[in-house]
């Protein structure tokens, strides 16, 4: 599997290699094993050797098909399940990751910014926030209640919570889904600008392959449940660079090599 | 639009009761003004307040002590498997014992005191109180606890900001049936084994067969109850509901 990973780099971009080992990954996960065992039914292998890095900088693509592991990765690499084989490096609470759920999972309670500033730490409640709000165009949406914005607005607003943690990676779990194609983008250009910003790190599951190809570094190809590596794909295109006749010659050579994960 | 229908329900209601207490002219249904007189009568001598006083008292200290053990015990049994099977039997028991039962046997046990009758309607209350937030403790949203846990949400932003919230309306709820479950069974227990109070009084207005009186007390009462929830509880509600 490390095989045919390291094949797919050289044959992607030669510099790309050079310059990566040279940094510091800012987490390691390694997954030997997932079972979710559940009495009075047949334990369910859920990921099996999974391993990736997640580096300075750069947007991290997980892509598999529905119900592969994705989410039981992210929870792992969260802290939210102990119960694994394996090793997450560092430690989730010491690494900085924040999350992006799949639902916004706001305190419907509790207003937006209220959201927001109840995630900090204590000592760091009372913060500006004026520049994120103004960044993310929540602005006028500060004192209301999560359940008078839309599901788009609401995802910004779980986006604002993530990234005022300033963390070092922003974790997103299918963060785009059920939303228009206006909407998905606005987000989409959001999640870029504060990768460009603030240097964040950005480790994105999602399912939709266009999506990815569009604004990742590097896909992580899984298969099917068990969740297993398949293949890493570096996207050495700059962002600013990369047409729609590149994305779907992109998304063609994959379909071909990965007949199983990308369908064409 | 909604005060002025309820109004106008009240006006029918007494007039039909004028309109049968005359036509049927017997001791049983008094008029109501017979019944207004009866308060006027009753309050100018300073019964009335006395014994609706110590009554509402009875009512807020068990309704205090229920709604608090009651909510702990619930919080408990919901968010502890262990303590539930456990509990879940001698709650059901005390649930369908009669008040009569618990306030006889409480009478017994503790002797005619006011002790004895604060316990028995506290432990009438208590179960029911218990499984509504039970229910409450068991329902809530993983999805909350798992993006509190990936924030570290400390324990008291997360009572405060995650749980609280969350149980609110099965307070509410709680309280909300408990305090009319609480000022009925406080009758009983005053009928059985207290000197005053408006159980007291009820009863013995009703060894006299005087049903004006009976009648008289138990709307004044009912009028008392009836504002403390519209004044106190439904605006508590609403406030709790104000993100809706």
């Amino acid at each position: 599997m490390l095989m045919s990973a390291a094949g797919v780099k050289s044959a992607a971009g030669a510099d790309a290699i050079l310059d990566r080992p040279a940094v510091a990954p800012l987490l390691r996960v390694a997954i030997a094993r997932k079972v979710y065992r559940r009495a009075g039914t047949e334990p369910v292998e859920a990921v099996r050797d999974l391993a990736f890095e997640v580096g300075p900088g750069e947007i991290t693509c997980l892509i598999g098909p529905s119900g592969a592991g994705k989410t039981t990765t992210l929870r792992i690499l969260l802290g939210l399940d102990a119960e694994y084989e394996g090793t997450v490096l560092p430690d989730p609470a010491e690494a900085g990751i924040a999350m992006v759920f799949q639902d916004p999972r706001l305190l419907p309670w509790r207003s937006v910014e209220q959201n927001v500033r109840l995630a900090l730490p204590r000592p760091h409640r009372d913060k500006n926030l004026d520049a994120l709000f103004e960044a993310l165009g929540l602005a006028p949406w500060r004192s209301r209640y999560p359940g008078a914005l839309s599901l788009g607005m609401q995802r910004r607003v779980s986006l604002a919570r993530a990234l005022a943690q300033e963390p070092r990676i922003l974790v997103l779990d299918e963060p785009f889904v059920s939303l228009d194609d206006a909407a998905a983008a606005g987000l989409r250009g959001l999640v870029v600008a504060a990768v460009a910003r603030f240097g964040t790190s950005v480790l994105m599951v999602t399912h939709n392959v266009d999506e990815a190809i569009e604004i990742a570094d590097r896909l992580l190809l899984l298969s099917g449940r068990p969740a297993t590596l398949v293949a890493e794909v570096p996207l050495d295109t700059p962002r600013a660079e990369r047409s729609r006749s590149w994305a779907e010659a992109t998304r063609r050579g994959l379909a071909g090599r990965f007949p199983n994960v990308i369908a064409d | 639009m909604a005060l002025l229908a309820r109004l106008a329900s009240l006006v029918v209601l007494l007039v039909l009761w004028q309109a049968v207490s005359v036509y049927a002219d017997v001791r049983t249904l008094p008029s109501p003004a017979a019944v207004a007189a009866f308060i006027g009568r009753e309050a100018q001598k300073g019964d009335l307040f006395f014994n609706v006083g110590i009554t509402l008292m009875r009512v807020a200290i068990s309704f205090v002590i229920a709604m608090s053990l009651g909510c702990l015990l619930g919080i408990v049994l919901g968010r502890s498997k262990w303590a539930d099977q456990i509990l879940d039997t001698p709650l059901l028991v005390i649930l369908n014992t009669p008040a009569l039962v618990i306030t006889v046997l409480a009478y017994v046990w503790l002797g005619l005191t006011e002790t004895a009758a604060i316990v028995a309607v506290a432990l009438n209350k208590l179960p029911n109180v218990a499984v509504i937030m039970r229910e409450g403790a068991r329902g809530l949203d993983p999805g909350l606890e798992e993006m509190a846990a990936s924030y570290r949400f400390d324990r008291r932003t997360w009572i405060g900001n995650v749980l609280i919230p969350q149980l609110q309306p099965f307070v509410i709820a709680a309280a909300r049936s408990g305090i009319s479950l609480a000022w009925k069974i406080v009758l009983v227990v005053e009928l059985i084994g207290r000197p005053n109070g408006v159980g007291f009084a009820i009863n013995y207005y009703f060894q006299l067969f005087d049903v004006t009186a009976v009648i008289g007390y138990s709307l004044v009462f009912m009028t008392v109850m009836l504002a403390i929830d519209t004044l106190i509880l439904q605006p508590i509600d609403a406030h709790v509901r104000r993100w809706r």
